[in-house]
């Protein structure tokens, strides 16, 4: 399947035949499909989970396991959900990076 | 091949007290060697929840507390590393009129202290630190205490004693003390004997075993508060929190990561100790009413450690009454960070010039005696090398 | 069944998932605690209910053992408690501490069988952190978990079976598969043969991914190590060395890592004894050859007690239950001793095959002395190799607990399950101890993060401790 638009770090191979889900990411709308995980969701059309915070390096998670804790993700009421063990739900409004000042 | 040695003091215990003793002992000029059975920092004085705070002390202890204040603020220059050493200021929360009430009556007896004390109001609270819940209608701040990296800062004074020419033997258990009359010596499994006319017992909270050894026989009890450790958070706690009447406290790391201790867990065995499922969940409830932000947040470790308290939690900090040459510095009822460092300096003081300069008579072992001392108190001079 | 028997299994792999079989059909009802939505642990893990690969597809020449496991556990559900989506995240007193949906609460047992799996061993290279690096267990879990591929050009790097696994799996779903990047040599692999011989089925089946591979086109390397990334921010290359000198292949996306490590947390807040183990380079809990641990009542079977492969797992599991059916009187030993022979000595026939695969797929000797100080250990805090060599320099410690508290290495959220391996190694090598001798990282509670909004699900709240 050809990803939509938006490119992403993760590359769709098949199971591309599922309803789809809308949800939130900075700010912006976007699309992914029942039984993404945040993860799955947000990398296959964006290039990033988190900032660390020791070094404010940009990071995509790791292990995909629930082990490295390295995707550990922010809501926008300020939760936060391990995102390779979080299935995407309808609604989600997930940030990957800080606010910038158009946003705010 | 076990290696024979003699000094002039000898010190059981590489916490903080021994270490800073062994380096104020240095800096005197007395030959010092300082035994520790596992690594020097590696108890109470490394695994603490790292307050350096005077504010809430008995007032007895407050002399000491100033003095340790005066050496905090100079700790990089005594032992090379700042240990993430702030003067954060320290606020001590009431949740209750009566709570307000004890606060207020601490504020008014310390006053000469020279702590600085500013009793807030609730409107005050909310104003200079809004992320703090509801149930808090008062407090107490210290603006000078603060806290610090008990992990950094213990084993540093070690190092810093060591810099200095102390004999720090680490992983160096010792299997039996025993005194002449006139000098003391120790014996660790076949490795080493050593003797000398001056013993500290800066043991922690094994130091009843060393002081019965010696026909001293003290109430203590060993009890073992839980620290927990959330994951790196944005800054927003400006200041070391505690509560009066318990609780919780709390302080945020320069990383970020809160530092929360509170409740009591319970021993494994007469070295470790670990947080129990109870006080895991009083410790995480008791946080998100005292600061609701950190409802989003995260637990990622939990540990405990093992402190020595006497029923009265004041330490044992003077000489023996049946030993010559015997001093004991113990006891700190969890709260030894903050005044270690000049505890440390008083027991070198003790071996100088059998005085100390700051009142401890409060902390004598003879509060425990049940028989008069066989001995007069005061220790045979000791002779610089 | 006594009343007073309550086994629990914590894990729903291959092994736990045997273990349970083997209670269920001597009559007992365990509970079984599983992290995951869905049974299969890692190996054999079932993508979400709306995914539509076969088993196939989704387990290749592993099909029909995945079957026989999954198919299993379906009839095994109603004569045990299974608990999906919890994490054991303490033990304390005879029970359990569970978190499932921000809820906690105790699980008492009387007997535990511990099969709580194994991740991947992470050796860092330069760029280890950046967005488009992930494990080999991870670029699996992409694959088989959501049909995705990690990126859309992939290399994989490190060593051991999984390597060749993964990205014949990849291949053939699809992906672009740039280079696999072995560390091992075919002087290894070849030296290795005679013990590899004890499975041969396993072995003919790594020789066919090589072989499937090659005859694919894609480029196979061994004996290569690994530089680092290339890309500011994310991964434009792999950048290796060999023999021949210094490469670059262009990617988007690594898989890497050098076998597996244990999940030994619980083993060690249930205070099991641990022992160094030469071939794994690590501490593990001991065990007799049944799968008992130190700890009365605690059983230990399948990755988390040691390396040992998927099949040897489910063995081992099994064994356990019946260890376990022996020493509560559930079972007379006689009437199970043929059985429990079998295992074992289809367990003694695993050890020689992974001594085999430890020859084949070497743990790299010189990984340590090669990394150089801007390298990042621990992922979590920011901790450089020449952080971790400094503070030694600065202050002689020997002791991984020590080094711990002076440099945060391990402080972070994984808790030293990304970076333990790699800081130890580093802190033996320049301290010139023995690796063994540098101690271990402790587990304690919480063994993962757990919220601060986490509520009781079991009443009443307890009596205020005095503080």
């Amino acid at each position: 399947m050809k990803n939509a638009a938006t490119q992403g770090q993760f590359r769709r191979l098949s199971e591309t035949g599922r309803d789809r889900v809308s949800f939130t990411l900075d700010g912006q709308l976007r699309e992914a499909l029942v039984g993404d995980t945040v993860m799955t969701a947000v990398l296959s059309q964006a290039w990033q989970l988190r900032v660390s915070e020791p070094g404010g390096d940009k990071r995509a998670g790791f292990c995909l396991m629930g082990a490295c804790q390295d995707c550990w993700m922010l809501t926008e009421s300020g939760e936060r959900l391990r995102a390779c063990t979080t299935f995407i739900v309808p609604g989600m409004r997930l940030r990957s990076k800080p606010k910038t000042p158009d946003e705010a | 091949m076990t290696e024979h040695c003699a000094c002039d003091v000898a010190i059981l215990g590489g916490g903080i007290v021994g270490a800073s003793a062994a380096l104020a002992l240095r800096r005197m000029g007395f030959s010092v060697t300082l035994l520790e059975r596992d690594l020097c920092g590696s108890r109470s004085s490394g695994v603490n929840y790292g307050g350096v705070r005077r504010q809430g002390r008995p007032l007895t202890q407050l002399p000491l507390a100033q003095r340790a204040h005066g050496i905090w603020t100079r700790l990089t220059e005594l032992i090379g590393i700042d240990g993430e050493y702030v003067q954060s200021g320290h606020l001590k929360l009431a949740r209750s009129p009566s709570d307000l009430a004890a606060l207020g009556a601490y504020f008014e007896a310390s006053a000469g202290f020279g702590m600085d004390l500013q009793m807030l109001d609730a409107k005050a609270l909310r104003q200079r630190f809004p992320w703090l819940g509801e149930s808090a209608i008062g407090g107490s701040l210290c603006p000078q205490d603060g806290h610090a990296n008990p992990r950094l800062v213990s084993p540093a004074f070690a190092k810093a004693a060591a810099a200095m020419g102390a004999d720090i033997r680490e992983q160096m258990p010792v299997d039996e003390v025993a005194h002449d009359g006139k000098h003391f010596t120790l014996t660790c499994s076949q490795r080493l004997v050593l003797r000398a006319p001056y013993l500290l017992n800066c043991a922690g909270a094994w130091a009843g075993h060393i002081a019965a050894r010696f026909n001293e026989v003290v109430p203590m009890v060993s009890s073992h508060p839980v620290m927990a450790v959330t994951e790196p958070l944005p800054m927003f706690m400006t200041l070391s929190l505690g509560v009066e009447g318990g609780g919780i406290y709390a302080r945020q790391a320069p990383r970020g990561n809160c530092v929360i201790g509170g409740s009591q867990g319970y021993a494994l065995d007469d070295q470790r100790a670990r947080p129990s499922r109870e006080a895991i969940a009083l410790v995480l409830e008791r946080t998100v009413e005292l600061m609701p932000e950190l409802r989003h947040a995260h637990l990622i470790r939990t540990w405990s450690g093992t402190e020595g308290y006497l029923p009265d939690r004041e330490p044992v900090i003077g000489l023996s009454r049946t030993t010559p040459g015997l001093i004991h510095g113990f006891g700190f009822a969890g709260a030894g960070f903050q005044i270690g460092p000049a505890v440390g300096e008083v027991l070198a003081e003790l071996v100088r010039d059998g005085a100390s300069t700051t009142p401890i008579s409060p902390f004598s072992i003879a509060r425990f005696a049940t028989a008069p001392p066989v001995f007069s108190s005061v220790p045979p001079s000791a002779t610089s090398t | 069944m006594r009343p007073d028997l309550q086994p629990v299994i914590v894990g729903a792999g291959p092994a736990g998932i045997r273990a349970a079989e083997t209670l269920v059909r001597h009559g007992l009802k365990p509970v079984v605690i599983d992290e995951a939505p869905r049974w299969g642990g890692q190996i054999y893990r079932q993508p979400p209910a709306q995914f539509q690969r076969t088993r196939q597809t989704l387990y290749g020449l592993d099909a029909k053992a995945a079957a026989a496991v999954l198919d299993t556990m379906t009839t095994l559900l109603p004569h045990i408690r299974y608990r999906n989506d919890t994490l054991v995240w303490n033990a304390e007193g005879g029970q359990l501490d569970l978190l499932h949906q921000g809820q906690t609460s105790t699980q008492p047992y009387s007997h535990l069988i511990l099969c709580t799996g194994a991740t991947d061993r992470v050796l860092p290279f330069p760029g280890w952190t950046t967005p488009g690096v992930f494990t080999l267990g991870g670029a699996q879990v992409a694959l088989k978990y959501q049909g995705c591929a990690i990126g859309s050009r992939v290399v994989f790097v490190g060593t051991g079976p999984l390597l060749y696994l993964i990205a014949y799996q990849y291949a053939k779903a699809g992906a672009k598969v740039g280079a696999v990047l072995d560390t091992a040599t075919l002087r290894d692999q070849i030296a290795a043969l005679p013990d590899l011989l004890a499975a041969p089925g396993l072995l003919a089946r790594g020789m066919y991914y090589v072989t499937w591979l090659r005859a694919h086109g894609v480029p196979l390397h061994g004996g290569i190590q690994a530089l680092g990334t290339v890309g500011d921010g994310r991964v434009d290359a792999m950048r290796w060395r060999d023999s021949l000198g210094e490469h670059e292949v262009a990617c988007d996306a690594i898989g890497f890592g050098h076998a597996l490590r244990s999940e030994t947390q619980l083993a060690d807040i249930l205070g099991c004894r641990f022992e160094f183990n030469v071939q794994q380079r690590a501490w593990l809990p001991v065990h007799d050859d049944a799968g008992r641990a130190s700890v009365p009542g605690v059983y230990l079977a399948g990755d988390g007690a040691g390396i040992m492969g998927a099949q040897a797992a489910e063995w081992a599991g099994e064994r356990a239950a019946l260890a376990l059916l022996a020493d509560t009187g559930q079972a007379s030993a006689p009437a199970l001793r043929t059985r429990a022979n079998k295992l074992e000595r289809a367990l003694g026939r695993t050890q020689r095959f992974r001594g085999g695969l430890e020859r084949a797929f070497p743990f790299p000797p010189t990984w340590a002395k090669q990394a150089s100080d801007s390298l990042v250990v621990c992922r979590c805090e920011g901790v450089t190799a020449g952080d971790l060599r400094a503070s030694v320099a600065a202050t002689g410690t020997t002791d991984i607990n020590r080094l711990k508290a002076l440099t945060r290495v391990g402080m972070g959220r994984c808790q030293g399950r990304m970076c333990g391996v790699a800081a130890c190694e580093i802190l033996a090598q320049c301290s010139g101890q023995p690796l063994q001798a540098v101690g271990r990282l402790r587990g304690q509670a919480p063994v993962k993060p757990i919220p601060f909004a986490m509520t009781c699900a079991t009443s009443p709240s307890k009596p205020e401790a005095s503080t």
